[in-house]
């Protein structure tokens, strides 16, 4: 039962217009896995990790999440959002909330919880991603270090079994990145489902289980991060890579 | 490090009047020139207008006919129903400015406005009793309000809330019975600022949510719902308010079964709501454009539905973005009302008409337009001077 993937992806394609954004992507993933996905801008994968939990739908194929078919059926959609938390490149927090407010507004909301007990469970995430001082602030007030941190908290409120990265770091301050890495390295070592967009290569051989290179709508290569550092098969991969890397 | 002493911040100059008038006033010699035209336009025209109304107007048309400038026929022995509620306003005021507001002197000289007021104008003593209570109340609710303000936040906000019921109520009254004590007063006896005030807060209050609803039905994925609003939104806004009036005294009395009578303060009510909403609801709609997508995103992506997503995410923000707009709109509405006086209604301006077409008082439209201009030009400022403070207030944290 538990070696059952927790998300099941197959052929799934998506066009915008004329424009064919996934070509027909199929990939699964097991419990506890983190994969971090890879590739240039433009090459599907923040469109592919948006469909798996329905910011873009896909026009064609079937992604099961938690063995809950995306469709669309609203119930669906919704039961598939509270088992997956996302974080936005552009963090996304609600700027006329104070940090709290931003954390357990969906859980009181949403899985019903009393305020109290929403608001114990925010603390303690607050502590984890090493940021309780600030949670009667309003966003504004942050650095983008801490502006992330937060987002992850507050996705972490809804005690999702999988949680979404879309370029996390890509839109900080270099000296911020390593605070959000180090919260998400925590997070893969506790055991969580993570799927993560990003550049990070660092973050990519510390705790990825597999690495996804996403070229032009397609998954080209696939494989543990020791197989795509050491020894890539593709050329297109190859090349990213010697771009990416050469710094 | 050695030096840092040494280094002093420039020397600033002290300001003294005369200095800042040579260097703002007569800085060189064509800004000489404008000061001197400006202050001779200025005397002129300020000096003018002062002399008229010290010397020349004869005020005393205001005076005999305050009572039906302000309430219209409104029964006298009936006004204390009235002054009840202005008085739960004013309390909710002083609460409200206990809590809310930062500054206590100038809550407090609002607050004592109504004893200047009474001693300022020749009120009877009727009026200024009234007032000098309204007063006490005012110092009252402040007081209560400073003592508890955490406390005390949500009941002035209920207060508010149930105060456009209060005021509807006690100005129709309860009951036809004569006998009762509040008894009901015929809407053709409201007159004046009275009635002006009641078809604004009526025109606002309802059309607000109206409004809010139409800009989301405009923005709905459901094609009945969105077109049914642009329908409404266009064809609303592209007639004046005037000819809305017009119809709903003149043409809605045709489509209604015989029989069937609605007020006609309560038709133009309906009218100005219907005509403000659509103005509204285009002005919310800019706010919710302004919305960044990603909030949407992020709500969604926390398994919020659309309405929570709507309430606690985006129509906050969206509407604390138009409030100066929303205001201007308010402000349009309170102006507007004026109109009903051209389909026959007694209010503000339809009053001044009914003074001036008394034979004794001819001759007096520029003391009559002047005063009204006046209470006209004080309850808009108002407005405008309560909503800068809101923005203010909701400014905090939202950069």
């Amino acid at each position: 039962m538990t070696d059952e993937p927790i998300i099941k992806v197959q052929d799934v394609h998506k066009w915008y217009g004329n424009f064919h954004a996934l070509k027909g992507i199929n990939m699964e993933v097991k419990r506890r896995e983190v994969i971090v996905i890879f590739g240039p801008s433009g090459s599907g994968k923040s469109t592919f990790i948006r469909t798996l939990n329905r910011l873009e739908e896909h026009q064609r194929g079937k992604i099961v999440v938690d063995g809950i078919e995306l469709s669309h059926d609203v119930r669906n959609i919704e039961q598939i959002r509270m088992e997956t938390g996302m974080v936005f490149q552009q963090f996304n927090l609600f700027p006329h909330l104070t940090v709290m407010q931003n954390i357990v507004l969906a859980p009181i909301q949403v899985r019903k919880w009393t305020k109290q007990k929403a608001e114990e469970v925010a603390m303690q995430l607050l502590e984890r991603v090493g940021i309780p001082e600030q949670a009667y602030k309003f966003p504004g007030q942050l650095s983008g270090g801490q502006q992330q941190r937060v987002a992850i908290a507050r996705s972490l409120a809804m005690q999702p079994k999988i949680m979404l990265f879309d370029e996390p770091t890509s839109a900080l301050d270099p000296e911020m990145i390593k605070e959000v890495l180090d919260v998400m390295v925590e997070l893969a070592k506790s055991g969580m489902t993570i799927l993560a967009v990003t550049h990070e290569m660092g973050f990519a051989r510390a705790v990825a289980d597999r690495m996804l290179f996403f070229d032009k709508g397609e998954i080209v290569e696939q494989g543990t991060p020791e197989q795509i550092f050491n020894n890539p098969k593709e050329d297109r991969t190859k090349l990213f890579l010697s771009q990416i890397l050469r710094h | 490090m050695a030096n840092s002493a040494t280094i002093l911040p420039p020397v600033t100059e002290r300001s003294n009047i005369l200095r800042w008038m040579r260097k703002n006033l007569f800085g060189s010699w064509y800004d000489s020139l404008f000061t001197i035209l400006g202050a001779w336009i200025v005397y002129w025209a300020v000096g003018g207008f002062l002399k008229w109304v010290l010397n020349v107007a004869e005020w005393d048309v205001i005076i005999v006919n305050a009572r039906l400038l302000f309430i219209g026929q409104y029964p006298i022995e009936q006004s204390g129903r009235l002054w009840v509620w202005l008085g739960f306003l004013v309390f909710l005021s002083g609460n409200s400015l206990a809590v809310w507001a930062r500054s206590s002197r100038f809550a407090f000289v609002l607050l004592l406005l109504p004893a200047f007021l009474a001693f300022l104008f020749p009120f009877g003593d009727e009026p200024r009793k009234w007032l000098m209570i309204l007063c006490l109340t005012g110092l009252a609710g402040w007081g209560i309000g400073r003592a508890r303000p955490e406390v005390l936040k949500r009941s002035v906000i209920a207060g508010w809330v149930i105060s456009l019921p209060i005021i509807v109520l006690l100005t129709y009254g309860l009951s036809e019975s004569e006998s009762s004590i509040v008894p009901v007063v015929r809407t053709n006896l409201w007159g004046g600022l009275l009635l002006t005030f009641l078809l604004t807060v009526v025109g606002i209050m309802f059309s607000f949510p109206l409004g809010v609803l139409l800009a989301l039905g405009r923005r709905s994925e459901l094609p009945i719902i969105r077109w049914f609003s642009i329908v409404y939104i266009e064809v609303v806004r592209g007639v004046p308010l005037i000819t809305i009036l017009f119809m709903a005294q003149l043409m809605l009395p045709l489509f209604l079964p015989t029989g069937w009578t609605v007020d006609r303060v309560i038709r133009a009510m309906v009218g100005i709501t219907l005509f403000s909403a659509a103005y509204l609801a285009e002005n919310v709609r800019g706010g919710l454009q302004a919305i960044p997508k990603g909030q949407f995103e992020a709500a969604e992506a926390l398994g919020l539905n659309g309405a929570q997503t709507m309430y606690f995410i985006i129509l906050p923000q969206a509407l604390r973005l138009v409030i100066p707009i929303l205001v201007g709109q308010f402000i349009a509405v309170f102006k507007d009302t004026s109109l009903v006086a051209i389909v026959g209604l007694l209010d503000l301006v339809g009053i001044a008409k009914t003074v001036l077409a008394q034979p004794e008082f001819l001759g007096l439209q520029r003391e009559v337009y002047v005063f009204i201009s006046l209470i006209f030009w004080v309850l808009s400022y108002g407005m405008s001077y309560l909503s800068q403070r809101l923005e203010e207030r909701l400014g905090v944290g939202a950069q």
